[in-house]
């Protein structure tokens, strides 16, 4: 397999990553392709032992493609269960997708070992949703920070190590003396600092985010995702960003994904997205985030769904969104849309779009 | 309207290694007849520990009401009996929490979870209740209550179960409900469903509400009156408008401007409040805010600022500075 980053696309099912609008809104660096997801799926089997019925399949992930280009932030939003978090976990490798390549600078990681996969995942971390979970509460921050040099061979020499787990600590807004500080003395922004550190520790390419504000307090969340952006512009570090908070996505992506029981239904540039949504589901999402102002928002209409998202143990026929669709047809239930370039850049599976 | 709820001079403290936390430190509020009033503020700030005081809840030994009085139709709960308390519980007074899965029993059939709060306090008979039950599932738009009511709460979604928590707190025709983060757990177009319940069945059954809440976002839409609370105290109240088009306190202005907004082009770089959330053991002596205030003056380190009339109607701040903030907002405009 060629190491070459991929240039070409083309491939059906696999979206080309966005030109127009999208390339222009980010820096010129922002055209290497970093990663290219193609056709994941991942399905979980349930059920069947001792006290189960028949074993059923979870279609956690369900045929999604996507390109990350070097330097740009792709967000990816949807409800609980949509399936953003493990097509995270998918292309980390801490699950093995059921189908489907993950392509890392040149090299599709579902083929490799674990000890092949070791070398590379130090090029990938991630951040976690709760930093407390994720910290082992018996190290000090600066164990926590310094190990993992340790272990990869990072940076050789105690004294050494010191010095790099201090700049690091520089680097995400904290002070030297937190690093003697366990995970318990620190409030929930402080810790979720502590985790980007050990994440930048590695000196990674890739972040995937994964909810990395939304354990936070309002007045901490801003911190975080600025801490986020002035990392990227001096590391030109990649995000996959996951969240459920439009909002927010809007804030720090340049181009986002909308799940939806395991496909992407919608991909666009961040303004067009936003601007000019074209699946029925994205227009249901942010037309339900509340806004703070209460005139506003006394004139605003709504479009509140009906209903509740289907289990994917059993996915409806057609479009997986009809049930709960405004705008259903009689197609819809029978048809699956394709995801497809309906304007340049802008994906949308939807029969209507 | 008349006043249902007046809160006055509240003090709930907690016992802990590190010393005493007043979670609630002396918080005057009220609640009209029917109205909705918002309680906004982040974690630790005691909007949960306040509702936990009216219904008596607070985990004893190491939390205690040291002081104040809750007036609820014109009787001090505080002076109640338990045997009394529990009259008012769920009859009077209910209560919805966030996470609905931990606040029902999981071994009981969602019926008799239902039903038992309408045998006991209603003293209707089991036949009674089980229609009253159809009925209230049906009100909170639960589909095919009849056979929902011999299914588990495990066999419901998120959505349903909080459905069924509204279902509960409305059975005995409550005069207030006290909603604790109702939505936090849930997804946001299920999420603006139950906000819309909520709401439509307050309205309809002239139920007073106390929506608590850290997501501003949330109350714009619902509330009448919005009270936000820093470490302990209220900082900030006036009518929903008032709060959002005129804050006048630095950290109700500084939670407003620090969110990203959709309705709002985008911001090259976010306006995040400074610092960290207040240490309840280790607050300094003037106002809590200090450490992280942009419009702080050498009178805010040693003086706590009380709430005082400042803009509109009923709209109060607790700052020195308020006036100040006025200014900036406008100069800014």
């Amino acid at each position: 397999m060629s190491r070459e980053p991929e240039r070409r696309h083309g491939r059906a099912g696999a979206p080309p990553s966005v030109g127009g609008v999208g390339a222009m809104s980010g820096p010129p660096r922002m055209t290497e392709v970093l990663l290219e997801v193609r056709d994941l799926v991942k399905h979980f089997t349930v059920g069947g032992g001792l006290f189960g019925g028949p074993p059923g399949l979870v279609r956690a992930v369900d045929g999604v493609s996507f390109t990350l280009r070097r330097g740009e932030t792709l967000g990816l939003v949807g409800e609980s269960g949509c399936g953003k978090t493990t097509t995270g976990r998918c292309i980390l490798q801490l699950e093995r997708p059921t189908r489907g390549q993950v392509i890392f600078e040149g090299r599709d990681l579902t083929t490799l070992d674990e000890a092949e996969l070791r070398a590379v995942r130090r090029r990938m971390q991630v951040i976690f949703q709760d930093p407390y979970s994720s910290l082992n509460p018996r190290m000090t921050v600066g164990e926590i920070i310094g190990e993992p040099l340790a272990v990869h061979g990072l940076v050789r020499g105690a004294g050494a190590r010191r010095d790099r787990v201090r700049d690091l600590l520089r680097h995400v807004g904290l002070l030297p003396q937190h690093a003697r500080r366990y995970p318990h003395q620190m409030s929930g922004g402080q810790r979720q600092r502590v985790g980007i550190a050990r994440a930048l520790a590695m000196e990674p390419v890739l972040i995937i985010c994964d909810e990395p504000v939304s354990a936070l307090d309002v007045s901490i969340q801003a911190q975080i995702i600025n801490l986020l952006e002035d990392l990227q512009a001096e590391f030109g570090l990649t995000y996959l960003f996951i969240a459920h908070d439009l909002a927010v996505v809007r804030h720090i992506s340049d181009r986002v994904a909308v799940m939806y029981l395991g496909k992407i239904v919608e991909m666009a540039d961040r303004k067009t997205l936003y601007d000019d949504p074209l699946h029925p589901y994205t227009r249901a999402l942010l037309s339900a985030v509340p806004i703070p102002d209460p005139e506003l928002e006394a004139r605003r209409e709504r479009v509140v769904l009906g209903g509740e998202v289907p289990s994917p143990l059993n996915p409806p026929s057609g479009c997986v969104f009809h049930p709960r669709c405004p705008i259903a047809i009689d197609r819809c239930p029978r048809e699956v849309p394709e995801l497809r370039e309906v304007k340049p850049g802008h994906w949308a599976a939807c029969l209507l779009a | 309207m008349g006043t249902l709820l007046e809160v006055i001079d509240l003090q709930t403290q907690f016992a802990t290694r590190s010393g005493v936390v007043r979670a609630v430190d002396g918080v005057s509020w009220d609640v009209a007849e029917g109205e909705t009033v918002a309680l906004v503020g982040e974690s630790g700030c005691g909007k949960s520990v306040s509702a936990l005081s009216i219904m008596q809840l607070v985990a004893a030994p190491a939390g205690r009401i040291v002081g104040g009085r809750i007036l609820f139709k014109g009787r001090d709960l505080l002076t109640l009996d338990e045997e009394a308390m529990r009259r008012v519980r769920g009859r009077e007074i209910a209560m919805i929490f966030q996470e609905p899965m931990t606040s029902l029993n999981p071994v009981l059939s969602i019926g008799r979870q239902l039903t038992e709060g309408l045998e006991i306090h209603l003293g209707l008979g089991a036949a009674a209740a089980r229609r009253r039950a159809v009925e209230l599932l049906a009100m909170v738009g639960i589909p095919d209550s009849a056979r929902r009511l011999t299914q588990y709460p495990h066999q419901f979604s998120g959505g349903m179960r909080q459905r069924m928590m509204i279902a509960m707190a409305l059975s005995c025709d409550p005069a207030l409900i006290l909603a604790d983060e109702p939505t936090t757990a849930l997804d946001v177009t299920i999420q603006a469903q139950i906000l819309e319940l909520l709401r439509d069945l307050s309205r309809r059954l002239g139920v007073a509400m106390l929506i608590i809440t850290h997501n501003l976002g949330v109350v714009a839409r619902y509330a009448d009156r919005v009270n936000v609370m820093y470490a302990g105290k209220i900082i900030e109240r006036g009518t929903a408008r008032e709060i959002y088009a005129n804050p006048r306190h630095p950290y109700t202005l500084g939670l407003l401007r620090s969110v990203p907004r959709l309705d709002e082009p985008r911001r090259a770089r976010l306006d995040p409040i400074e610092g960290q959330p207040p240490d309840l053991t280790r607050l300094p002596p003037g106002c809590a805010f200090v450490p992280r205030c942009a419009f702080r003056v050498e009178r805010c380190v040693h003086e706590v600022p009380p709430l005082r009339p400042i803009g509109g109607p009923g709209h109060v701040s607790a700052c020195w500075e308020a006036e100040r903030l006025a200014r900036a907002k406008e100069g800014v405009a």
